[in-house]
């Protein structure tokens, strides 16, 4: 019974590990930005969670105690993990331009990070230098 | 409406309590009563960020939508896990994937983008300035249009049936 928990908890963490290594080893086997994105928002769900649920069966049946940390830790990853990729997204396509590859969304609309700025007015200095000055840099 | 004033979102509440209550790991009587008093300031203090109380229509079938999402993302996790391994780079075929929407509600939109993404092989990258299509990154997806098809089949129609 025993060997049998213990080869659970190991069996979970092995594919843990296993998952974090395939997700790293993505970062440097796909070709650009958009598809190595792929790989750490992967890794950090399945890979993460099965550790997490390794933990907290290990301290359940070892110390007969039950952790929520774990699941907290989960349910933060799972919120965190969308939000960032979709961030790190968005910064691409305005660095590289790639807006313009993208197909149009439909309706006559354009994508959100195509739009203006919806204040383009930038705030004028509240004290403005006198004429002159600064021209010697 | 003094309550409501005070109590701006019940059941934001109620998560805070049950998320303090976890972090202190303790189901003490201590540990609710903190939990519920962060729980009522936290709520009253940012009630101007939230202005309208999302509605939910079912709320059952958030469980099936989590088991669902659940169980999408460790079958997919293999698929992509042999996508990098065995997939060489000259095969892949990433594409871009737009998906119209039928959902309206904001709430609805962030939890469908946040599951694709979670959900490996798929990737939000963009709303439309309209809110009527979500732009998708596929890792690799030779039938793009299939891949839109399950989508709007295995996500957003559970999302319609919880947020009306």
């Amino acid at each position: 019974m025993e060997m049998a928990f213990e080869i659970g908890v190991s069996t979970l963490l092995v594919i843990g590990g296993a998952l974090g290594l395939i997700g790293s080893y993505g970062l440097i086997k796909l070709p650009d930005l958009m598809t190595r994105l792929h790989a750490p928002t992967k890794t950090t769900t399945l890979g993460v969670g099965a550790v997490l649920i390794a933990s907290m069966l290990w301290f359940a049946g070892r110390h007969g105690q039950i952790n929520f940390h774990e699941l907290l830790i989960s349910i933060f990853l799972f919120l965190t993990a969308p939000l960032t990729a979709n961030f790190i997204a968005k910064a691409h396509l305005h660095r590289t331009g790639g807006y313009a590859d993208l197909p149009p969304p439909g309706d006559g609309a354009v994508w959100a990070g195509q739009q203006p700025p919806e204040d383009e007015q930038v705030d004028e200095p509240a004290i403005l230098p006198e004429e002159g000055v600064g021209d010697a840099l | 409406m003094f309550l409501s004033r005070l109590v701006p979102h019940p059941f934001l509440t109620l998560l805070l309590t049950f998320v303090w209550m976890m972090l202190m790991n303790s189901v003490s009587a201590g540990a609710a009563a903190f939990g519920l008093f962060l729980g009522l300031v936290v709520p009253f203090l940012t009630q101007s960020y939230w202005p309208d109380r999302p509605r939910i229509h079912r709320p059952l079938k958030i469980v099936e939508y989590i088991l669902v999402v659940l169980y999408d993302i460790v079958t997919a996790n293999i698929t992509v896990a042999r996508i990098v391994l065995f997939v060489p780079r000259a095969r892949l075929q990433p594409a871009w994937v737009v998906i119209p929407l039928e959902l309206r509600s904001p709430e609805a939109i962030t939890v469908l983008a946040g599951s694709i993404t979670l959900t490996p092989g798929t990737l939000t990258a963009e709303v439309s300035s309209d809110a009527h299509s979500i732009l998708v990154h596929c890792l690799h997806a030779p039938e793009p249009d299939a891949v839109r098809d399950e989508i709007k089949q295995r996500y957003e129609r559970r999302l319609l049936e919880i947020f009306p």
